[in-house]
């Protein structure tokens, strides 16, 4: 436990939502700079995962770590964990009554107590380094689905976090708009930075990933580096899965 | 071809002129009609006497109406914040306070104010003799506060449905950002809310400056208080009450007209 390359320790949670059994004694490590990718068939648990690492959804029963702080709602607590632990989701969910420099600066500002000036520098370079400085001023609802993807990027890394964890976040996007988000989050990988995705971009997974996570009905099925997982896959049902979404 | 559901029928010469007639508003037409007639009347002299007896009530209805709707906003936002709250506490005060508000007329809630909680206020607040006396008399306290009591319930639940009509994910992005409940609330649940229920808000302010007829029974001397003593001073009821609906109706009239215009910046302005 006192490795100190270990950002998130995932200690055996289990998630029930009525009968559904979402996590079923779930274990695993996320490592400084590693690329996690978790796929899996829907309902499989693969998203509850993700939102247990920062009590979006609380875990009934398990642990969840990170830099050696345990998230719980302990008051204050969460809130500073949270902090460190970039969110990005499948529908954006941008504020709308903001504009992306708003969007981008009110949390540095609330949380990290950021003077304005330093918050929309901050937000600045990050609309650089997304690529898209000029729609600073805009609201969301006037930019495409990938641009709104990439301002929620920004807004997530203006915070500096530790991890950024991916709820799905090409699934909501147009054929032609993956591709940059994917290459963003490619150079956040590059980066070093740690990762925890939910998706199917297999291709993003073989080119930018450490690890795949299989998981199907609450359980881990199977792990390990892409190319072994994809190409070697070790359980059955693993093997059907990929043979479904490799066409 | 049969028009599917929803397609307008081809336009022929009647039905166009259907459709002008439709888009004419006849009810407005009527009523600058009505008031067209009040004000001829007036000018005969009759409605004039009684509508300079009357309009002196009209400030006090205008006040209390202000007063009591900005109060009501207040108490209401925080009994709203109350009912979305997973503080058990909280919830159930504020559900009981909805529940029990919304269940006893209006103008019983006014009696309870004069007799029971501008009494007690004043008790509380002041043991000067002076002071007490003094907020005793003046019932329009009272009424503004017993208006205010019972609308923060109204105002409550439209507040409630804005809230709740916000996605639940923006809630999650702004957790996730490390915002804590009430920070993510006020910067970026309740800026959505308010947009959304603002045409509700405006119309309640219109159901309060009608219900501050109620105020007569406490001897607010509003507008109604003016028309009932006009009334059963000349016996002219049909003239005095023409001359109340008529002023109320201007002043409601002047309202709607702003919360249509408030409607239209918050739909149609909206990106």
């Amino acid at each position: 436990m006192d490795d100190a390359s270990l950002v998130i320790t995932v200690n055996d949670i289990c998630k029930r939502f009525g009968a559904l059994q979402a996590l079923d004694h779930v274990s695993t490590t996320v490592k400084r700079g590693e690329v996690l990718m978790i796929i899996g068939p829907s309902g499989s648990g693969k998203s509850t995962l993700l939102r247990c690492i920062n009590h979006l959804e609380v875990p009934d029963s398990g642990t969840v770590t990170i830099d050696d702080i345990e998230v719980s709602e302990r008051r204050g607590n969460i809130n500073r964990v949270r902090a460190d632990v970039g969110m990005v989701f499948q529908r954006f969910e941008l504020f709308p009554h903001l504009t992306v420099l708003d969007n981008i600066c009110l949390a540095q500002q609330q949380v990290r107590r950021r003077p304005r000036a330093e918050a929309e520098e901050r937000a600045t370079a990050l609309l650089e380094k997304v690529g898209i400085p000029e729609k600073r001023l805009s609201y969301p609802t006037q930019l495409s689905g990938g641009q709104q993807q990439r301002v929620a990027i920004a807004r997530a890394l203006a915070m500096q976090p530790k991890v950024m964890l991916f709820d799905e976040p090409t699934s909501a996007l147009d054929p032609e708009m993956i591709k940059e988000v994917l290459d963003v989050m490619l150079d956040l990988a590059h980066e070093g930075m740690t990762m925890v995705i939910v998706s199917h971009e297999m291709g993003f997974a073989r080119n930018a990933a450490n690890r795949v996570m299989f998981m199907d009905g609450g359980k881990v099925v199977e792990e390990g580096v892409p190319d072994q997982v994809f190409s070697n896959p070790q359980h059955d049902r693993t093997k059907l899965f990929l043979s479904r979404i490799l066409h | 071809m049969t028009p599917r559901a929803g397609e307008l029928a081809p336009a022929s010469p009647a039905n166009r002129s259907l459709t002008m007639l439709r888009r004419l508003p006849i009810w407005l037409t009527i009523l600058v009609l009505v008031g067209l007639f009040i004000l001829y009347s007036m000018l005969t002299g009759d409605y004039l006497s009684t509508l300079k007896f009357l309009v002196v009530g009209v400030r006090l209805t205008v006040i209390s109406a202000v007063l009591s709707y900005t109060l009501a906003l207040v108490l209401g936002l925080i009994i709203a914040l109350g009912r979305v709250s997973r503080n058990l506490i909280a919830y159930n005060l504020a559900t009981l306070y909805v529940e029990i508000m919304r269940g006893v007329p209006l103008l019983v809630i006014l009696l309870y104010a004069q007799f029971v909680v501008v009494p007690g206020l004043s008790n509380w607040l002041d043991a000067n003799l002076h002071t007490r006396l003094l907020w005793q008399r003046n019932a329009a306290i009272a009424g503004i506060i017993g208006l205010a009591l019972g609308y923060a319930a109204y105002l409550a639940e439209v507040y409630r449905a804005g809230i709740e009509s916000v996605e639940r994910g923006q809630m999650e992005a702004a957790r996730s950002l490390g915002m804590s409940y009430g920070q993510a609330m006020r910067h970026v649940i309740l800026p959505q809310a308010l947009r959304r229920v603002l045409p509700a808000l405006g119309n309640d302010f219109i159901a309060i400056m009608k219900d501050t007829s109620l105020l007569t029974i406490i001897s607010v001397s509003e507008l109604t208080y003016y028309a009932r003593q006009e009334a059963s001073r000349t016996f002219q009821y049909f003239r005095t009450y023409n001359a109340a609906a008529f002023l109320y109706l201007t002043i409601t009239l002047l309202l709607s007209l702003g919360v249509r215009y408030i409607e239209r910046r918050t739909s149609g302005g909206r990106r």
